[in-house]
């Protein structure tokens, strides 16, 4: 079990800020790193991988430092942006030459074991520079995963690769997770990341803008109304019934059934039961339409 | 240390820069063949092509096309970082690189030097020529390894070293020769077997100390700049 660590880290490049003040500390389990293009997340991967000192702060795993220290590799894998891989040689002499250079017993089991797992055994004695952008990606998962490493750190992982590959991909990452890795991954595409992972770090403009499991962040937005999807057995009466409520501030009612506005997700919860058994009313379905990390994702942006 | 080295020869010789390393060898032989052939006098073409071409053109320029070509690409075109993501002191991988650039420079200005010494002079000239050129090619891997890692351009600086420091300013300034790596080999090899066609204008003291300055501070400063190797961010 490894914990990577950010404490007040700050890194600029002559007048530009990219990243301002960001502490967190990433536990066992997949986490999403998020943001807009050019919010910082690339800036912030590389100080964890050590390929960047910080200009303020530390950046440490299981509280070594990262920068300057080669010997974190050992337990951290890194899956760069940059695509550039040997071409020259195999899928298989890579992933081999990387074991070797992490000074494994086995150079060429854990080669194997780690083909398996991304599914590369078919194309393995192929030349890397034949190979897919999906290929490649996968090549060089397998080169970073060769050693088990505790810590694994993705930049854009799915890039390049098809759905059925993207879901083996995202499989793997949680199986990873499962067994107590710390895995960290970038990604732009929010569905991504809802597929793979509640607990987001979300970036915006080179600051920490949210930490943690993103349905609670969204219930945390007690300034946001919270909107639900509500249907029953009479919509119209149970209308008139939700708007007397305290925690309601607005209901539509449509053909699907209701949208409810609440401005206290708790009490709204709560209250709901309670209003439709009082009034008779059967529900049959509550839904809330706005926990979704795109919507997370929009308000924090606007904030 | 071995698997680096491995990586980086494999990597050498896969890219089609690698071709340029045949032809001068082979264009300073062909002249020496040549010039024997139809009997000129080795007082004529001796210093022309052993200097003239081979110390100030194939030795340093092969070893520009090495040297930069066994960090520089990889630094250039990203692939560095699978060699860096690993638990490998800094030291060995600059030390495994450098083995391979002198290597290879070596055998590539070392036996067309011979060849053409033993032509020009003597088998022993020829010896001479050789020990030279592994001292050149140590010193100039050291050069063209260390910028590889301060310049995004390294070709561009190793050849104005080459043509402008040593090629220009060597013949006209005397005092730019303390700072030639060309002066040691010329220096080196005119005290192992001293011939018309060499004029050594260093002393061998030091041309055997700066060789090893520049081999030894080159490597050492090229292993704490690969410690402090950086990935640009997407905002820089």
């Amino acid at each position: 079990m490894s914990v990577v660590e950010l404490q007040n880290v700050s890194r600029w490049y002559g007048n530009v800020v990219a990243v301002n003040d960001i502490s967190m500390t990433l536990q066992p389990g997949v986490t999403g790193l998020l943001g807009p293009n050019g919010a910082g997340k690339t800036t912030v991967l590389h100080m964890m991988a050590g390929f960047l000192a910080p200009s303020k702060g530390a950046v440490s795993i299981d509280g070594a430092p990262t920068w300057r220290n080669p010997s974190i590799y050992g337990t951290l894998g890194l899956v760069a942006e940059r695509e550039a891989v040997h071409g020259f040689l195999t899928a298989r002499e890579f992933v081999v030459a990387c074991a070797k250079m992490q000074k494994l017993s086995d150079p060429a089991g854990a080669a194997k074991r780690a083909l398996e797992l991304v599914e590369m055994t078919g194309a393995q004695d192929r030349r890397i520079d034949t190979f897919s952008k999906g290929m490649r990606q996968r090549t060089r998962v397998a080169a970073a995963l060769v050693h088990e490493p505790q810590v694994l750190l993705l930049d854009e992982p799915f890039n390049g690769m098809d759905p059925r590959q993207r879901m083996h991909m995202m499989e793997l990452l949680h199986s990873l997770g499962d067994r107590g890795h710390t895995i960290l991954f970038s990604s732009h595409i929010l569905e991504e990341v809802e597929q793979l992972s509640g607990l987001v770090q979300v970036i915006v403009a080179g600051r920490l803008a949210a930490s943690g499991d993103y349905r609670r962040i969204r219930r945390l937005m007690t300034n946001r109304p919270h909107v639900f999807a509500v249907q029953s057995s009479d919509d119209r009466k149970l209308a008139v019934a939700l708007i007397g409520e305290k925690s309601v501030s607005g209901v539509e009612i449509e053909a699907s059934g209701l949208t409810v506005r609440a401005s206290d997700y708790g009490s709204f919860t709560r209250a709901l039961p309670r209003i439709a058994l009082g009034e008779g009313i059967r529900l049959r379905k509550l839904l809330p339409s706005d926990e979704s990390l795109e919507s997370v994702f929009s308000y924090l942006l606007e904030a | 240390m071995s698997t680096v080295a491995y990586i980086t020869a494999r990597g050498l010789f896969g890219r089609r820069r690698a071709l340029l390393l045949l032809p001068l060898p082979l264009l300073l032989v062909g002249l020496a063949l040549i010039c024997k052939a139809y009997d000129v006098s080795p007082s004529d073409w001796g210093q022309p092509v052993v200097v003239g071409l081979g110390l100030a053109v194939v030795l340093p320029v092969t070893a520009l096309i090495v040297g930069t070509g066994v960090l520089g690409s990889e630094v250039d075109d990203g692939t560095i970082i699978h060699i860096l993501t690993k638990p490998l002191p800094r030291r060995d991988i600059i030390l495994a690189k450098l083995l391979v650039a002198s290597g290879v420079t070596a055998l590539t200005a070392a036996i067309p030097l011979f060849v053409v010494g033993a032509l020009a002079e003597s088998v022993n000239f020829g010896f001479a020529l050789v020990i030279g050129a592994v001292a050149g090619a140590l010193a100039y891997s050291a050069l063209f390894l260390l910028l590889s890692l301060l310049t995004r351009r390294p070709v561009l600086v190793g050849l104005a070293y080459i043509l402008v420091w040593e090629g220009l300013l060597g013949r006209f300034i005397s005092g730019t020769r303390v700072l030639s790596i060309e002066q040691y080999v010329i220096g080196i090899a005119d005290k192992i077997a001293p011939s018309g066609v060499l004029d050594g204008k260093v002393s061998l003291p030091v041309a055997v100390v700066m060789s090893a300055i520049f081999l030894i501070g080159g490597t050492l400063y090229a292993i704490n700049r690969l410690g402090s190797f950086s990935m640009a961010g997407e905002t820089s």
